[in-house]
C-alpha cells in the first residue's frame, strides 16, 4: 500500500468517525428508544386484545415489515412534502426508523411476553397482584431476558441500516465517507474504512450482548 | 354453619359441561380431600373459587357474605382472593424472583407492606416449611419439592383463611414428595383450613376431616375418609378407590424394588 492511501486512511478517519459519533449512534439510539416503547405498546394491545388498537397494530406491523426499509425512507422524505410535510432529513430519518424497528420489535415483545408461563400470572392474582402489577414485575422482566437476544440482533442491524440515511441527505458516516470517496477517487479505500468503522460498532455491540445476556441470566443459573 | 358454601356451581368450556352444579360445604379447620378420575373438574372448581376461571353459575358463600361466583365484581374478587391461597400442581413460582422474593411478594405489592415487615413475614414463612436456608435461591436453583415448599410459603405468608391445593405433590419425583406432605400436615396441625385435591391416600387417613368424590362435574360422595374410602356407597366411587389403591400398591413395590 503505497503511503498517500495510509495518510487518506488515517486523515479521513476522523472525518467519518465524527458524523459517526454525532448522527449515527445518536440517531441509533433514539430511533431504538422509541421503537422500544412502540414495540411495548403494539405487544401489549395485541396480548389483550384491545378493540381498534389491536387491529391497528397489525396493519402497522403488515406494512412496515413488509415494504424495504429504503422506500420507507423516501416515502417519508422525497413523499410528504407533497402533502405539504415538510421534514428535514434527521426528523424525518428518526421517524421512519423508529417506526421500522419498532414494528420488529413489537413482534419479539410480543413473542416473548408469551413465553413466560401463564402460571406466574395467575399465582399473583392468587396473592391479590393486579394485572399491570404482575405485568411489570413479574412477566415483562422476564419477557426482556427471553427477548434480549434477538433485541440485541435488531439493534445492531438498525445501527448499519441508519447508513440508508445517507441517501436522504442525512450526513451520516457513510455519506461523510461518499463525499470524501468523490474528492479524492479512493471508493475502494474509503467505502472499506467505512464499513470497517460499522464492524467495530457491531462487534461492540455483539460484546455488549454477551454481558447483557449473562447479566440477565442470574436466575436462571444453577449452582453447581 | 359453615366458613365456605359453594352452591350449585357450573362451568363449560366450549360444548363441554365441565362443572355440573358443583355443591361443597367447608368448615373452619376442615381439611376437605378431593379426588376424582383425571377430567372430572377438581382443578376447575378450586380455579373458579379463586376466579382464575369464570364459572357461569353458582354462588359461593364465605364467612357469611355470598356471592355470585359468574357476576362477582373486581372489588369482590380482590375481597375474597385475601381469604384465600392457592398452591399450584406445576408450583408456578415467580422465576425472576428469589425464594424470599416470591413470598414477599404479594405482601409488599398487593398488600402495600413496608418491606422489613414483609421480610420478616416471608422469612417466618419459609422457615415453616423448611427452607430457611435457601432464601435467597432462585427457582432455577430449588428442587421440585422445594420450589412446592416455596409455593405453599408463598400462599401461608398471606395469612389466608383457606389454602386451595392442586394437586402438590403430582408433579414431583416420589421421593420428594413426602417432604411436602409433610408441611402439609404441619399446617393441618396448626388449624389451617385446607381444600386438596390429591390421590395421596395416606395423607387423606391421616388428615383429611372430610373426603369428596368427584366425576364428570359433579359431587358424587362425600364423607369421612374412612367412610368414602373404607365403605363407599356409589360404585363409581367404590371402583375408582380400588383402582388408586391398586396404583399405589404397584408404585409402592417399585420403589422397594
Ligand atoms: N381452559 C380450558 N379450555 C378448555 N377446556 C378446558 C380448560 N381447562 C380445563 N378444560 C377441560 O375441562 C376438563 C376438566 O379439567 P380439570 O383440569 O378441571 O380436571 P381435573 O379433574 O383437574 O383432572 P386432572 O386429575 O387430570 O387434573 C378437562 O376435560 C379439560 O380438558
Ligand atoms: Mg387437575
Amino acid at each position: 500500500m503505497d503511503g498517500k492511501i495510509v495518510s487518506l486512511l488515517i486523515d479521513s478517519f476522523w472525518k467519518i468517525l465524527l458524523p459517526g459519533l454525532k448522527i449515527t449512534i445518536p440517531l441509533t439510539v433514539i430511533t431504538f428508544a422509541i421503537g422500544m416503547i412502540l414495540a411495548l405498546f403494539c405487544a401489549m394491545v395485541q396480548i389483550t386484545n384491545v378493540k381498534v388498537l389491536s387491529p391497528l397494530s397489525k396493519f402497522y406491523i403488515w406494512i412496515f415489515r413488509g415494504t424495504p426499509l429504503l422506500i420507507q425512507l423516501f416515502i417519508i422524505f422525497y413523499g410528504l412534502p407533497k402533502l405539504g410535510i415538510l421534514l428535514d432529513a434527521f426528523p424525518a430519518a428518526v421517524i421512519t426508523f423508529s417506526l421500522n424497528i419498532g414494528a420488529y420489535n413489537a413482534e419479539v415483545m410480543r413473542a416473548a411476553i408469551l413465553a413466560v408461563p401463564v402460571g406466574q400470572m395467575e399465582a399473583g392474582y392468587s396473592v391479590g397482584m393486579n394485572y399491570f402489577q404482575i405485568m411489570g414485575r413479574i412477566v415483562l422482566p422476564q419477557a426482556f431476558r427471553i427477548a434480549f437476544p434477538s433485541l440485541s440482533n435488531n439493534l445492531i442491524s438498525l445501527n448499519k441500516d441508519t447508513s440508508l440515511a445517507a441517501s436522504i441527505t442525512l450526513g451520516e458516516m457513510f455519506l461523510a465517507a461518499q463525499r470524501i470517496a468523490a474528492r479524492t477517487f479512493e471508493p475502494l479505500a474509503l467505502y472499506c474504512e467505512v464499513a470497517f468503522i460499522y464492524l467495530i460498532m457491531s462487534t461492540i455491540l455483539a460484546k455488549l450482548q454477551t454481558w447483557g445476556e449473562k447479566k440477565l441470566s442470574v436466575h436462571e443459573r444453577r449452582e453447581n | 354453619m359453615s366458613m365456605i358454601e359453594l352452591t350449585n356451581v357450573c362451568k363449560s368450556f366450549g360444548d363441554g359441561e365441565i362443572l355440573r352444579g358443583v355443591d361443597l360445604q367447608v368448615d373452619k379447620g376442615d381439611i376437605v380431600v378431593i379426588l376424582g378420575p383425571s377430567g372430572s373438574g377438581k382443578t376447575t372448581l378450586l380455579r373458579c373459587m379463586d376466579f382464575l376461571e369464570r364459572a357461569e353459575q353458582g354462588t359461593m358463600m364465605f364467612d357469611d357474605e355470598t356471592t355470585d361466583l359468574a357476576t362477582a365484581s373486581k372489588q369482590t374478587i380482590a375481597a375474597l382472593r385475601k381469604k384465600i391461597g392457592f398452591v399450584f400442581q406445576s408450583y408456578n413460582l415467580f422465576a425472576n424472583k428469589t425464594a424470599l422474593g416470591n413470598v414477599m411478594e404479594g405482601l409488599t405489592v398487593a398488600r402495600k407492606m413496608h418491606k422489613k415487615e414483609a421480610e420478616q413475614i416471608a422469612r417466618a414463612a419459609l422457615e415453616r416449611v423448611g427452607l430457611s436456608d435457601r432464601c435467597d435461591y432462585y427457582p432455577s436453583q430449588l428442587s421440585g419439592g422445594q420450589q412446592q415448599r416455596v409455593g405453599i410459603a408463598r400462599a401461608i405468608a398471606m395469612n389466608p383463611e383457606v389454602i386451595l391445593f392442586d394437586e402438590p405433590t403430582s408433579a414431583l419425583d416420589p421421593e420428594l414428595v413426602s417432604e411436602v406432605l409433610a408441611v402439609m400436615k404441619n399446617l393441618a396441625e396448626d388449624g389451617v383450613t385446607m381444600i386438596v385435591v390429591t390421590h395421596e391416600m395416606g395423607f387423606a387417613r391421616q388428615v383429611a376431616t372430610k373426603a369428596i368424590f368427584m366425576d364428570q362435574g359433579v359431587v358424587v360422595e362425600q364423607g369421612t375418609p374412612t367412610e368414602l374410602f373404607d365403605h363407599p356407597k356409589e360404585e363409581r366411587t367404590r371402583q375408582f378407590i380400588r383402582k388408586i389403591l391398586k396404583e399405589e400398591l404397584s408404585e409402592n413395590r417399585q420403589a422397594e424394588e
